[in-house]
């Protein structure tokens, strides 16, 4: 892990002379090469970013990957993807050795300021919750004083659970691991009396676990982790394109198009759906972007709308069954809403 | 002088061209490389500093004042999550400095140990002495941590299972389980300070009296008893002084906490698995360094000796070993580097060393290179600091030629 941070600092330091354009433009350098290079969960986080035993990726964050690429390149095989560790994350992203990050990463002031990145779009509303063994009767998070505690090095839910224990005057052992694996080995060992990590996560990590029946998350959710796809500072272009991609697969769930009805849509009557899909007369919004002009068709027919995606992957057709919750449209009482697209 | 007559008698040193000039030659040589090496950090130092600043990101090391806002699992030193960046790091180096020493003291003394097993002999020592430095020895350093922390700690009983053990056995006072070992820690009380002074003058009152010990010896050829004296000076007086004091030590006992054991003393499986396996891996290189250094002294040495009515022992101590730590001492300051580097590779069981803390600095504070310079400060300190001592031994162990 060490060498791999080592290697995208030298490469930060040295091999940075390629990029030194005075204005970055990732969106160009991503057409120039001809895929996109996304970094992606590399600890198989089931629902967000996993690959199977094919090789296959798939996930939440790997569909946005997907829709980046159909968007770009109207072809969403187009990826390339860095599995990357929490802590690697970061630095494989200043050093530009990946163009996106879509790694359940939560958008924070820090890192869109101090480290460098843009955040803007949500890709998934989540909150760090506790996982624990159901043997121990345990049944709120406040009765987790002097509780050992598994966690994840560099991660905002390392600070959070700080946080948490010291405003609520309990104190806790942390047991911390760089890679989420051993952190799982570790709690599934009985090192740790209970896990924490995103809701989301837990429920994707429970599923790992040897007899998942003995396990239960907590009902405190004990932070925001607004998880969003992440981007170098300064290069609003590819901040725009990466964005949109996620917001077209949005406001395609609020006009109802999917994979089986997007050629259809097309001819809808709908002069909302008719500029979404490109099929307005001499409109610019896709080469304003520096897309083609069908791209929002192009993201619909490669992961779908985002509803499609998000049951697909985390939903009701995954083994997570996470309810919508949060990650609702809003029409529906959830946070997901595209800003319109005109 | 006849020579030299004839030289200078010629007048000017022979012309040669510039070109072949070898005082030239050299110091054209040294400019180049000095320019190339000045050129190569500046512009390593430009291209960083210009890439840091196209991600609008700063550079500097005052943000080691923020606060950390996370908590270390292994701490030796006052600690919260209140704490400074730098005080992490001064836990993360603590914690290094402790697990690679208490690794050097154990990999020494195994290794001391199975060098000289090998050569024993008695056939089942020296082969089981084989099979150990030849499994160790094979197998990488990650894999030994591994080992010892999934394959053996985690295994061990359940913190749950002590607590009953506990009810069943309310006296018990020493643990083994998957969470560290868990035993009473002592309370010093008032007066302990006198036993503490009385061990100090013990151990200055036995050094003084194997130096005159040996003066003794070498007057009247008569040995008084050393070892018997020393003992009684470092072991026997603070133990008088201890009960004179009114034994003023009582012991905090390890008792079931709602979800851990609270109180005593205990040591975690983090540091557990690597000071094992750091040991016990570098031990097996450090006992081929014993047996070779051992080896290394020719047989004659030993048959002399001997023949000057030396014992075995006096011979092992007096004539083989002061000879074989020549050999031995150059070597065993690399292994010693070794494991204090080595000792990096907390990372992954979790154990809070300084690569630990300093990546989640690293990755809070988004200071990749700061942090990897202070990496690279820290562990070239701690290695030449190590070399320099070792080179100080050496030279005085070395042979002084009469």
């Amino acid at each position: 892990m060490a060498k791999k941070i080592v290697a995208a600092v030298i490469g930060a330091a040295v091999m940075g002379i390629g990029a030194q354009a005075a204005q970055a433009d990732t969106l160009s350098d991503v057409k120039a090469k001809g895929f996109v290079q996304c970094g992606v969960n590399g600890s198989n986080l089931a629902g967000f970013g996993a690959q199977d035993s094919a090789g296959n990726w798939s996930g939440l964050d790997v569909d946005l990957c997907k829709a980046v690429a159909a968007a770009v390149f109207g072809d969403a095989t187009k990826v390339k993807y860095t599995p990357l560790s929490a802590k690697d994350r970061f630095p494989a992203l200043q050093s530009g050795e990946i163009d996106m990050l879509a790694r359940n990463t939560t958008w924070s002031t820090s890192r869109d300021s101090q480290l460098g990145f843009d955040f803007r779009a949500v890709n998934y509303y989540d909150g760090q919750g506790f996982m624990v063994k159901k043997e121990l009767g345990v049944k709120s998070a406040l009765e987790l004083s002097g509780a050992s505690i598994c966690v994840q090095s560099g991660t905002t839910t390392e600070l959070n659970l700080a946080d948490y224990f010291r405003a609520n005057n309990m104190d806790f052992k942390p047991v911390v691991f760089e890679a989420q694996d051993e952190a799982d080995a570790a709690y599934n060992a009985g090192r740790c009396d209970a896990y924490t990590t995103d809701a989301s996560g837990l429920y994707s990590i429970r599923l790992k676990m040897a007899n998942p029946d003995d396990h239960m998350v907590l009902p405190e959710i004990i932070s925001k982790e607004p998880l969003g796809p992440a981007v170098r500072q300064n290069d609003s272009k590819w901040l725009d394109v990466v964005s949109w991609s996620h917001y077209a697969m949005v406001a395609a769930e609020e006009f109802g198009i999917n994979q089986e009805n997007v050629e259809e849509m097309k001819k809808s009557a709908n002069p909302d759906i008719k500029r979404f899909l490109g099929e307005e007369a001499d409109s610019t919004l896709g080469a304003d972007l520096g897309l083609p002009k069908d791209w929002a068709v192009q993201i619909v027919k490669a992961v779908g709308n985002y509803g499609d995606s998000f049951e697909r992957n985390v939903g009701q057709g995954s083994p997570l069954k996470i309810d919508r919750g949060l990650n609702a449209l809003w029409t529906k009482g959830g946070l997901q809403y595209a800003p319109p697209i005109r | 002088m006849a020579i030299a007559d004839a030289r200078t008698g010629s007048g000017d040193p022979p012309k040669v061209s510039l070109l072949y000039n070898p005082a030239l030659r050299s110091y054209v040589y040294q400019i180049v490389t000095i320019v190339v090496i000045a050129w190569v950090i500046w512009y390593a130092w430009h291209n960083a500093s210009q890439n840091l600043a196209r991600a609008n990101m700063t550079a500097g090391f005052g943000f080691l004042n923020s606060r950390a806002g996370f908590d270390v699992a292994q701490s030796l030193i006052a600690y919260s999550s209140d704490s400074t960046y730098f005080r992490a790091l001064q836990v993360g180096l603590i914690n290094t400095l402790v697990v690679s020493a208490a690794g050097i003291v154990t990999a020494t003394i195994v290794g001391l140990l199975v060098g000289i097993g090998r050569l024993s002999q008695n056939w089942l020592i020296a082969r089981l002495c084989t099979v150990y430095v030849e499994i160790f020895r094979n197998i990488p350093p990650l894999l030994v941590i591994f080992f010892w922390y999934l394959g053996v700690l985690a295994l061990l009983p359940s913190i749950r299972t002590i607590f009953q053990h506990l009810e069943e056995n309310p006296d018990a006072v020493f643990f083994i389980s998957n969470r560290g070992i868990y035993m009473p820690a002592p309370v010093f009380g008032e007066g302990f300070g006198y036993v503490l002074t009385a061990f100090a003058i013990g151990i200055v009152a036995a050094i003084a009296f194997a130096i005159w010990a040996n003066a003794r010896q070498r007057a009247t050829g008569k040995r008084p008893p050393v070892l018997m004296v020393s003992l009684g000076l470092i072991v026997l007086m603070p133990v008088v002084v201890f009960l004179f004091a009114g034994m003023p030590l009582s012991l905090d006992y390890a008792i079931p906490g709602s979800f851990n054991m609270r109180g005593g003393m205990s040591i975690g499986p983090e540091f557990l698995a690597l000071f094992l396996a750091l040991s016990l891996y570098t031990a097996s290189f450090i006992a081929e360094i014993v047996r070779a250094g051992i080896r290394g002294v020719a047989k004659g040495q030993t048959e002399a000796s001997y023949a000057l009515g030396l014992r075995p022992g006096q011979t092992t101590r007096l004539v083989v070993l002061p000879q074989a730590l020549r050999i031995i001492i150059p070597p065993l300051t690399s292994q010693y580097l070794n494991l204090i580097k080595n000792s990096s590779l907390a990372v992954a069981v979790g154990y809070a060393d300084l690569v630990a803390v300093g990546g989640t600095i690293l990755n809070q504070a988004g200071k990749a290179i700061e942090i990897i310079a202070i990496w690279m400060l820290v562990y070239v300190s701690i290695s030449l600091v190590t070399s320099l001592f070792m080179n100080w031994f050496n030279a005085k162990m070395a042979l002084v030629e009469r």
